[in-house]
């Protein structure tokens, strides 16, 4: 029981502190060693080596780097922009929600990982693209929610009492708003950074991601699954760390939702 | 003595909290005889649910074997069956409705099955014996055309309509003790009186027992046998409801009395209960009481007082009736009194001519409007510098739209609101954020109109920093130090959240609030309704001593009677979006032309002690807003509807100096 409740934690304090001070570590992810061409794994390099004979926990924890730092920017950018145009589209009504909402309705209507692809297919392959093309599809569901969250709050009293005493939209939108919608969002990043996590690797995995030498969960498994066979460690080793930090994201989302919802806290 | 129906001895219930055991009912005892109707009385939390829930053996799980004492139904203990004999006593000797039909009843089942549940399973009917019985009971608790009725969901019906069906599932089990929680709390006066006058009616044709918990004197002067009156979880006082109505003896049942708003009392402020509740978790040296008690001396600190008999029927568990015990000289309370000439200079500050606000009904793809909700449909009104102006009527005619209206908080679809001669329905986006300052608003749940992520501080100080008013930051906190001393707390309050205050004190921070930009109107919809008699007096006494302060002038929306009467200068009735008849408030209260004004004073419980009274029932629901009946909108459910009633509305007439209505019977 212990275990279940401090094993996310520790996964993704791991993930992070790879992701942020991975470049530090001595770490050659790019060098080639000819003769250990997929070999298994042994004292210098416990993951073993690649099909080109780069080592694996090197290339692995490049890996880290790319879907932290991916991950975190698609969160970034969606929360701000889909929080934004949720409160607004809410909070002004008439004709902007109604398109706000038909917009959100055809995005929806697409599945998003293969309007990541087309978008990031058009853009061409580069990090950079990944970002946008997962932004593009992610805003959607803080819009939603943001939405739902502020239609609810407009017509609570202590609103309607800022209105009466004059106080300006902004200023409202900022104080009396933007606080009380932050917690259900805060939950939706932490699925959301989940979710990006895997889409990233997705792209990667259909070579619409980082580009090689750079490495990336996806890639590395697109690259491992010729050789699955002979040495599946190139498929397992970045396939348990996809599980493991999507897994365990999603335990501390869920348990952070627990914890932000007054409702289900015992007395 | 006949043996009791229901016999409760030293009932103890106890909540388990992280501060202690919480004694929700701490050793309750009282009797109830067949066919008798028997209140407890007292204010919310006072743990008369508690002791409901108890004897029913229905209470919240983790509490489930948290009670002592014996709870005895013709003999047998309650408390020592097994759960499954239990099972057979719920909904069949014993039956209970509660306060909120709406949750009450299952949404998703048909009103006829959630009858039949019970006739089924206690009665063991089936076939065309169970249908014949379904019509029967719905037919019995007053409900046309009972064969449809039985086939419709609850969201089919009205709020009154509802509670009916929760009393035709209670009778199903033909209980010989029927208790109450609150039946009418949520429902409309003019509702309440016809569910009162069912229940009543119910209880002579069966000869069950009536168990009615409520707070509300009105309700147990009109219904009751014998009252209870309860106090933290205890009951202080038993008696019989003439002698109870004609001298209550325990100070806090007193203080109930006194902290009432009348007609009698408008010259003076009201008798209040100073302090608070105190917390159940601690064991308890003296009267429980003794803390707010105006008349507690030591010995009332120190030792708990016991049950004293005073006078045929009733006791009283308190010092002052023990002979045994000496004393102190009794120091008598002054009301404080109030001036009542208040400094109005007869200048007319708003004026609103023929105000409507139409919301559209939009249905189909292409959100064509369909009809509207005739919310407020021409309304004239009018209040003077530093009066008060009631409005009345029973929910959803309006009075809210109409008060929100005013305030631009909702745009009219169409009329004037003048205020010192300047409309303010032209007035658009600069021009009326700075007007605001000068109109402001109270609402009834004063929880949820405060910002629970804002300190109190910031709360006050933010309309003076909307507004740029009150100097800078040092400034603006001594205004705000000063403000909620002005209303009765204390300046370290600022630094707390909402969360951490009491009903009471919280609508006086909304007070506050409103006053840091010194307005001349103040908008209070039913600002005491979520509130207890004892603190509902606190609040009226602050917004009564603020008037003359300050000489503010009040639009108050209620639909409390007792309130107008005790604080209104002049009151208008609503019915369906229109004002029927407005005047001076001795005019209106005391000889009301218009027949819904009648029919809603009638239905009012009165507190007295005289032999109860026959209640005056207005027959059916009020009609929607959307499709108002043609002609006076009243028509329907007037006892006086004549011809022309149906054909066209009422000019406004004047029957007395300022008294106006709009009635065909005098025209």
């Amino acid at each position: 029981m212990r275990l279940l409740h401090v094993f996310p934690l520790l996964v993704v304090t791991g993930w992070l502190l790879l992701a942020l001070f991975g470049g530090w570590l001595p770490l050659q992810p790019d060098a080639i060693a000819l003769d250990k061409i997929l070999q298994g794994p042994e004292r210098e390099a416990w993951l073993g080596y690649d099909d080109l004979g780069r080592p694996v926990w090197d290339r692995l924890v490049m890996g880290a780097q790319t879907s932290f730092f991916v991950a975190l920017w698609v969160m970034l950018i969606s929360f701000v922009l889909g929080t934004a145009i949720g409160t607004l589209s809410a909070w002004l009504g008439g004709w902007v929600d109604l398109v706000v909402v038909r917009l959100i309705d055809v995005f929806l209507a697409v599945p998003g990982i293969l309007l990541a692809i087309a978008l990031a297919g058009v853009m061409g392959p580069g990090l950079e693209n990944v970002i946008i093309a997962l932004s593009m599809v992610g805003w959607v569901g803080y819009a939603r929610l943001a939405r739902a969250q502020t239609l609810s709050l407009k017509h609570r009293d202590h609103v309607t009492a800022a209105v009466s005493l004059g106080v300006r939209d902004a200023h409202i939108v900022r104080r009396h708003l933007l606080p009380l919608l932050s917690a259900p969002l805060i939950v939706e990043a932490t699925f959301g950074i989940a979710g990006t996590v895997i889409a990233e690797a997705g792209l990667s995995f259909l070579g619409l991601g980082v580009q090689p030498p750079e490495a990336s969960w996806g890639s590395m498994i697109r690259d491992g699954t010729r050789y699955m066979l002979v040495a599946p460690h190139l498929v397992l080793a970045p396939g348990l760390a996809i599980m493991l930090v999507v897994l365990s994201v999603n335990l501390l989302g869920d348990r952070l939702r627990d914890h932000l919802d007054v409702r289900s806290r015992g007395t | 003595m006949q043996q009791p129906l229901l016999e409760v001895n030293h009932l103890t219930t106890w909540f388990d909290t992280r501060e202690g055991k919480a004694r929700v009912v701490d050793g309750n005892s009282f009797r109830i005889h067949r066919g008798e109707t028997f209140a407890l009385l007292g204010e919310s939390g006072c743990g008369k649910s508690m002791t409901a829930l108890s004897i029913m053996r229905l209470l919240p799980g983790q509490a489930q074997g948290n009670i002592s004492g014996q709870v005895l139904l013709d003999g047998e203990d309650l408390l020592q069956l097994p759960e499954a004999a239990m099972r057979r006593v719920r909904g069949n000797r014993i039956a209970m409705i509660f306060q909120e039909p709406m949750t009450s009843l299952n949404p998703v089942l048909t009103v006829g099955e959630q009858i039949a549940e019970v006739l089924r399973r206690h009665r063991g009917l089936s076939g065309a014996a169970l249908q014949r019985r379904l019509e029967e009971l719905l037919a019995q608790v007053g409900i046309p055309a009972p064969r449809q009725r039985l086939g419709e969901y609850p969201h089919q019906l009205s709020g009154g309509m509802k509670q009916r069906v929760m009393i035709a599932i209670a009778l199903a089990g033909e209980p010989d003790l029927l208790i109450a929680d609150e039946p009418t709390t949520a429902l409309d006066v003019t509702i309440q009186a016809q569910v009162l006058g069912l229940l009543k009616e119910l209880q002579s044709q069966t000869g069950m027992a009536v168990l009615m918990i409520t707070h509300d004197l009105g309700v147990v002067s009109e219904m009751v046998d014998r009252v209870a009156v309860m106090y933290a979880g205890q009951i202080v006082e038993q008696a019989g409801r003439a002698d109870f109505f004609a001298q209550p003896q325990h100070p806090y049942s007193q203080k109930l009395f006194e902290a009432l708003p009348d007609m009698d009392k408008r010259d003076r402020l009201l008798s209040v209960i100073p302090g608070s509740v105190p917390p159940l978790t601690q064991t308890f040296q003296g009267c429980r009481f003794a803390p707010r008690c105006h008349r507690a001396w030591e010995l009332c600190h120190q030792r708990e007082p016991q049950w004293l008999p005073a006078g045929e029927g009733r006791s009283v568990r308190c010092h002052l009736y023990d002979r045994r015990v000496p004393h102190p000289q009794q120091t008598g309370e002054a009301p404080q009194p109030l001036d009542l000439a208040h400094a109005t200079t007869g200048e007319v500050l708003l004026e609103v001519r023929d105000l409507k606000v139409h919301f559209p009904i939009r249905k189909g793809l292409l959100k064509r409007v369909r009809g509207h909700v005739y919310a407020v449909d021409g309304v004239d009104l009018s209040l003077r510098h530093g009066q008060t102006l009631a409005l009345v009527g029973e929910s959803g005619c309006g009075k809210t739209t109409l008060g929100k209206s005013i305030l631009q908080l909702l745009r009219p679809t169409a009329g004037e609101v003048c205020f010192q001669g300047e409309d303010l329905t032209r007035l658009r986006g600069e021009a009326l954020r700075r007007r605001r300052r000068d109109f402001q608003i109270i609402f009834q749940d004063p929880f949820s109109s405060m910002n629970p992520r804002m300190m109190v501080g910031d709360i006050i100080a933010e309309g003076m920093q909307a507004q740029g008013i009150g100097g800078d930051r040092e400034q603006r906190l001594a205004r705000v130090d000063e403000l909620l001393q002005q209303v009765g707390l204390k300046p370290e309050h600022k630094f707390k959240y909402p969360h951490e205050f009491s009903g009471g004190q919280r609508q006086r921070i909304c007070i506050a609030r409103t006053l840091a930009v010194n307005p001349k109107l103040i908008v209070c919809d039913e600002p005491t309704s979520a509130l207890d008699v004892s603190v509902q007096a606190q609040i009226l006494n602050l917004l009564r001593r603020l008037q003359q302060a300050l000489r503010l002038s009040y639009l108050f929306i209620t639909h409390d009677i007792s309130v107008v009467s005790y604080l209104a200068d002049d009151v208008a009735v609503m019915y369906l979006g229109r004002v029927v008849e407005q005047g001076p408030v001795g005019a209106i209260l005391g000889e009301a032309r218009h027949p819904y004004t009648r029919a809603l004073l009638a239905a009012v419980p009165r507190v007295h002690a005289d032999v109860p009274r026959q209640m005056v029932k207005l027959e059916g629901d009020p009609p929607s807003p959307m499709d108002p009946p043609a002609g006076c909108h009243f028509h329907p459910r007037c006892p006086q509807a004549s011809a022309i009633c149906r054909e066209c509305y009422p000019e406004q007439r004047q029957v007395a100096s300022g008294h106006w209505v709009r009635c065909h019977l005098y025209s």
